[in-house]
């Protein structure tokens, strides 16, 4: 029996309130599949996640690997004849995986950057040295440079919960 | 909101990794007469793959307070990244669409002070070029009239979703082949020319070596073409074409932002372009 999947009707239903409504429009033609460059070289198959999702199968989504194979390139909702809104819907299932702490640590520490300077890359001496160079202000006018921004900027995170969802700066 | 100015955008990779794409793009617009006003304070879009992936809700908060900060301006948004597109023309989609979304994003706002109103129009800059500019006036601004043979690089962000964007063909685009060919440069055809450069959805942070399968598999048809140069209109799909490279024996194609093209074609000095942070040398 241990290979029985029990669907999760709360966990579809979920998907939908968070703005997956497109979700139940589905009908498994696999368009999306063939589409997926993700899908050429690898056993990830959208079809197959959006099948999952219908069904409810939450434990078999959110610790997957499968689910952050999608680059976000939209091909698949290109061409969806259901116009089923794939791409926010997987979007969707990440952020509750993230919520259930399935996050790879490389990730963890783009978030950490994200709140440390309000950028998603660090800033590099060399870099600077070549902003000067071509006549630019050595950092960025951004976050980098006002510190009464990037304060701003992690009030913001504080509020949406940001920092303790990645685990602290 | 006033037609010859703009609020740029800069985001995170091109000032921080390419900045000769953004000294480019000062150049252009100046030169074009626009005045490009400074963001002062903005951060991170954030990133649509990254963050957005991690949480809707923060990404759409500090997406928002970008907004805010080109609307207290008066002005729209000029970006010059699709990341950077991407996410704050879909967010603003999301807050013009839904008044009580953008009602409960303000009061997180007003916690710094801040309230965005949904006036702001967010703009990639090659769209601009095309539809306000046009070939007439971009041409009695190049000098220098270019020859190479390219392989123009769309990424996914530019055009798609065009359920709400509406700048070009999901499938088969020409705005940006077009825009090459303005200077005297070839945009040759390749093979799979719409497959994406395989860094976005936080896949290159989390999984390089799968990212690196789709660059391969672009490069390996660039190459088949002969092209000179990879062109493309995104920092983050450059940097994967340009430090992908580095990491795949037999290609060194030099990879060059539409903008850096633009500033060759205006005859703007090498220096100004920032070539030395390329991996792969750029030799013209």
């Amino acid at each position: 029996m241990s290979n029985v999947k029990i669907p999760d009707p709360a966990f579809t239903q979920s998907i939908i309130d968070a703005g997956g409504k497109t979700l139940d429009l589905c009908y498994q033609c696999g368009t999306c599949t063939g589409s997926c460059p993700s899908g050429r070289t690898t056993a990830f198959r959208t079809r197959q996640l959006i099948r999952k999702a219908q069904l409810g199968l939450k434990d078999d989504i959110l610790p997957s690997e499968e689910l952050w194979m999608c680059t976000t390139c939209y091909s698949c909702v290109e061409r969806c004849p259901r116009d089923v809104d794939i791409v926010d819907i997987i979007i969707l299932m990440r952020n509750m995986a993230v919520q259930k702490g399935y996050m790879a640590e490389d990730h963890k520490k783009v978030g950490r950057s994200l709140i440390n300077s309000g950028h998603t890359v660090p800033a590099s001496d060399k870099l600077k040295h070549l902003r000067v160079s071509m006549g630019l202000s050595e950092n960025p006018p951004t976050t980098i440079a006002d510190p009464k921004a990037l304060a701003d900027f992690k009030k913001i995170m504080a509020k949406t919960g940001f920092d303790k969802l990645i685990g602290g700066a | 909101m006033a037609a010859d100015k703009f609020a740029l955008f800069l985001g995170c990779v091109a000032p921080l990794r390419y900045p000769g794409i953004e000294k480019a793009t000062r150049e252009l617009f100046k030169a074009l007469g626009y005045d490009l006003r400074e963001m002062t304070g903005a951060g991170c879009c954030p990133a649509p793959g990254v963050i957005r992936s991690f949480d809707q809700a923060t990404w759409l908060a500090l997406a928002a307070r970008n907004l805010a900060i080109a609307e207290k301006q008066d002005c729209d948004i000029l970006t010059i990244c699709n990341g950077c597109y991407g996410s704050l023309y879909e967010a603003n989609h999301m807050l013009q669409e839904d008044p009580e979304l953008l009602r409960k994003v303000n009061v997180i706002l007003s916690e710094v002070g801040m309230k965005y109103e949904g006036k702001v129009r967010v703009r990639h800059f090659a769209d601009v070029l095309f539809k306000d500019i046009g070939i007439e006036k971009m041409k009695q601004k190049f000098t220098k009239p270019l020859t190479y043979n390219v392989a123009v690089h769309y990424g996914c962000h530019f055009s798609r979703p065009t359920k709400i964007k509406h700048i070009d063909d999901p499938e088969r685009p020409h705005v940006l082949d077009e825009l090459v060919e303005w200077t005297g440069a070839k945009s040759i055809p390749y093979a799979d020319k719409q497959m994406c450069c395989g860094a976005g959805g936080g896949v290159r942070s989390r999984d390089a070596k799968f990212a690196l399968s789709f660059t391969e598999a672009k490069l390996k048809n660039m190459k088949a073409v002969k092209a000179q140069f990879i062109i493309d209109v995104c920092p983050f799909c450059h940097l994967q074409f340009d430090r992908g490279q580095k990491d795949l024996p037999g290609y060194d194609i030099p990879v060059i932002h539409l903008a850096q093209l633009y500033g060759l074609a205006l005859g703007l000095p090498v220096s100004s372009l920032g070539l030395e942070a390329h991996e792969i040398k750029v030799t013209l």
